[in-house]
């Protein structure tokens, strides 16, 4: 017989979040929202070739990212997690850059902004969540930084999951598997993705202690994420986190959803709005009032248009780029081809 | 062959930093030194700690610098270098081990979506100091997937490196070399070789090879290929074991007149395009033997750098002696498929005897 894994009892910061923090959940929910529906409006304009909104999952990834220790974590996205580079004061003109395809990393400086670069291939960062973890093991800090991973249903049939979450339990390594389980792998439900329903159950088999949550309430997210952090940092080893959330939208702007799945199907599926139960609570709690929800409002389309500005305005990278960014130490072949381009170009 | 070596070289048993051992303690011993070095550097694989690895290279290593600097992993390729990546994001100097060849295909998405663009991805932020440590190459009558010549396809992805020792004294600075690098290198180790010795000379990467007696070695430089015997006729252009092997070629050669000169081009990316055209412009004749597959080999890249360089002054086309396009063979057959001694002599002969029609 073996026993369910089960989290370490949390620390004594697990204090309930003050009316302050219930807010600032609230803004950064509100700036998300605008900021996600903007960009596929940016797309529908010719502003930028495409994006993958998160529609649906503001909570999911504003109330884990908010979680994050940006002077010890560093998370690792895919590139879905717009509301977790956010959540975490990234450069959101930066972070949006990689949909203008200027960089495909993202403008944003990853080491400063403990916030890997952009990942395109599903669950090929999870590894390097492990590998990231089991560094902070080897330097021996205490209350260690912990790497938290992000990744979806879809995702969670990689390979590299299974190895990522072997290798985790095996070496102890703080890491956070957060996985967003919002329905949908492009055309495919969770239902025909993911044997046995549930990612979070396939925790128990490493001996890692997983807890499912409501993905759609941010307060929750949070104290799960919270908990699940505290563990980490104590070596107890990785915890899986699975926030069952909704994508509401497509899987990109180049996705047709009536393809897959019908209208009513959606309604249905994608269940309360996060943002707007959200609102409701802070009223019914006294936490807000409406002159604070349309602040917020205004705050959030004062920064699309901030960030939209400054999309605008991004021109091109230089190509030299192309070829001086492959290497730390450039090959000869490389640097002639750097020279040829430039001639036949005529850049030079 | 090392007895060959140690002829062509000369190497003096007075020098006291110069060694002969196998090629196996000299990438063990170089290992060694680079964790004494590098606090941030570690080594880890499928039982490279307790056991010290299935060949031996990281014998007693997990002894002398404890369990975190060397340690085993559970036996899955694509999260050894994908873990690779994040203790490199962390700012370590990982050296991890892919066990055989064949089982680097695993972690094909780790080492060509990962490994090689981070750097690139995260705009140089995020550089990938990694040294992937594979036996490479055939000849030891293995088991299937354990005799692979991957270097064409390591050398066509962007951001990548390539390396392959053909000598105890190249394995050990070379691999102290490429651990240093801040960029991803991939080492290939030609496993048929690990228990063939020769001289290392441990305080110099300088060879003390009789072209570096007479003044002309390019050995010393650790970034490109090396004559390891200098010849008037024709060039024969190798790497990982096969540069033993057109050494026996080169002495049978001799006692029909024929001065051959071989070319270690140790470096597969970047292939060092001078020393080809060096040598081959002073030869006029070429011939690349590798045990990869013909059909878009490194050969053909070999090929073509000498036909840019030296097409006028070519006296044949660039001959390929190489294995088949076929799946590794058992052991039984191995023998036909690596280029063996007398196939190289009818590439040879055909260049040689080439009239222009």
């Amino acid at each position: 017989m073996t026993t369910e894994p089960v989290l370490a009892a949390v620390d004594d910061d697990a204090a309930p979040l003050t009316h302050h923090q219930l807010r600032e959940l609230y803004t950064l929910m509100a700036a998300v929202r605008h900021l996600d529906t903007a960009a596929v409006a940016w797309q529908r304009q010719g502003i930028i070739p495409g994006y993958a909104p998160e529609l649906g999952q503001e909570a999911a990834q504003v109330g884990s990212g908010y979680a994050v220790d940006r002077s010890r974590d560093f998370v690792f996205p895919t590139y879905r997690e717009m509301g977790v580079a956010r959540a975490m004061g990234l450069d959101m003109v930066g972070y949006m850059s990689t949909h203008k395809a200027t960089w495909h990393g993202g403008m944003y400086n990853p080491l400063e902004s403990r916030f890997a670069p952009i990942q395109a291939v599903v669950a090929g960062s999870v590894l390097h969540a492990v590998g990231w973890a089991h560094g902070q093991t080897l330097s021996g800090a205490p209350e260690m930084g912990v790497a938290m991973t992000y990744f979806g249903d879809g995702a969670s049939s990689q390979g590299d999951v299974h190895e990522a979450m072997n290798f985790a339990a095996v070496m102890k390594a703080p890491v956070v598997f957060f996985i967003q389980n919002n329905g949908w792998a492009i055309s495919v439900p969770t239902e025909r993705q993911v044997a046995g329903g549930s990612v979070a159950a396939r925790a128990a088999g490493y001996g890692i202690p997983s807890l499912q949550v409501d993905g759609n309430d941010v307060v929750a997210v949070f104290e799960a994420t919270r908990s699940a952090f505290a563990h980490c940092r104590a070596g107890n080893g990785p915890v899986v986190i699975e926030a069952m959330t909704y994508r509401r939208g497509p899987h990109s702007t180049a996705d047709d959803p009536g393809r897959y799945r019908t209208l009513d199907e959606e309604r249905l599926g994608a269940g309360e709005d996060p943002l707007e139960r959200f609102r409701q609570r802070l009223l019914a709690d006294g936490v807000a009032d409406e002159a604070f929800f349309m602040e917020a409002q205004r705050l959030a389309e004062e920064e699309e248009e901030a960030v939209r500005a400054g999309i605008e305005v991004l021109g091109p990278r230089p190509g030299a780029e192309m070829f001086s960014l492959v290497f730390q130490e450039p090959t000869p072949t490389l640097q002639s081809q750097a020279t040829a381009w430039r001639e036949e170009s005529e850049h030079v | 062959m090392s007895e060959t070596i140690t002829a062509l070289t000369g190497t003096g048993e007075t020098d006291a930093n110069v060694q002969h051992m196998s090629m196996q303690l000299a990438l063990n011993r170089a290992l060694d030194e680079i964790l004494a070095d590098n606090p941030k550097s570690v080594i880890f694989g499928e039982d490279c700690g307790r056991l010290g690895g299935v060949f031996r290279i990281t014998d007693g290593l997990q002894s002398k610098h404890g369990e975190d600097r060397v340690f085993d992993t559970p036996l899955a390729e694509s999260g050894i270098l994908g873990m690779s990546v994040g203790l490199a994001m962390a700012g370590f100097h990982p050296i991890p081990e892919v066990q055989f060849d064949g089982f680097a295909y695993p972690a094909i998405n780790q080492i060509v979506c990962q490994i090689a663009r981070m750097n690139y991805r995260s705009r140089g932020t995020l550089p990938m100091p990694i040294t992937l440590r594979v036996p490479s190459f055939g000849g030891i009558r293995a088991p299937e997937h354990h005799g692979e010549s991957l270097e064409a396809l390591f050398a066509h992805v962007p951001g990548l490196k390539v390396v392959s020792p053909a000598t105890p004294h190249d394995a050990y600075h070379l691999l102290k070399y490429a651990a240093t690098r801040p960029d991803p290198v991939i080492f290939m180790e030609p496993k048929s070789r690990y228990w063939q010795k020769g001289p290392v000379n441990l305080a110099s990467a300088d060879m003390d090879t009789a072209a570096h007696d007479a003044g002309t070695d390019s050995g010393g430089n650790l970034t490109g290929a090396r004559v390891v015997r200098e010849g008037r006729h024709l060039t024969l252009v190798a790497w990982g074991a096969m540069v033993a092997r057109c050494l026996q070629v080169a002495e049978l050669a001799a006692e029909d007149g024929i001065d051959v000169e071989v070319l270690d081009l140790r470096w597969l990316k970047p292939i060092d395009a001078e020393a080809l055209a060096t040598s081959v412009g002073k030869t006029r004749r070429a011939v690349v033997v590798h045990e990869a597959p013909l059909t878009s080999g490194l050969g053909a890249e070999v090929a073509q750098l000498i036909t840019q360089s030296c097409f006028a002054t070519l006296k044949a086309p660039v001959e390929r002696v190489t294995g088949f396009d076929v799946p590794y063979p058992s052991g039984d057959l191995e023998d036909e498929y690596i280029p063996n001694i007398d196939r190289i002599l009818f590439g040879i002969q055909r260049v040689l005897e080439y009239r222009r029609g």
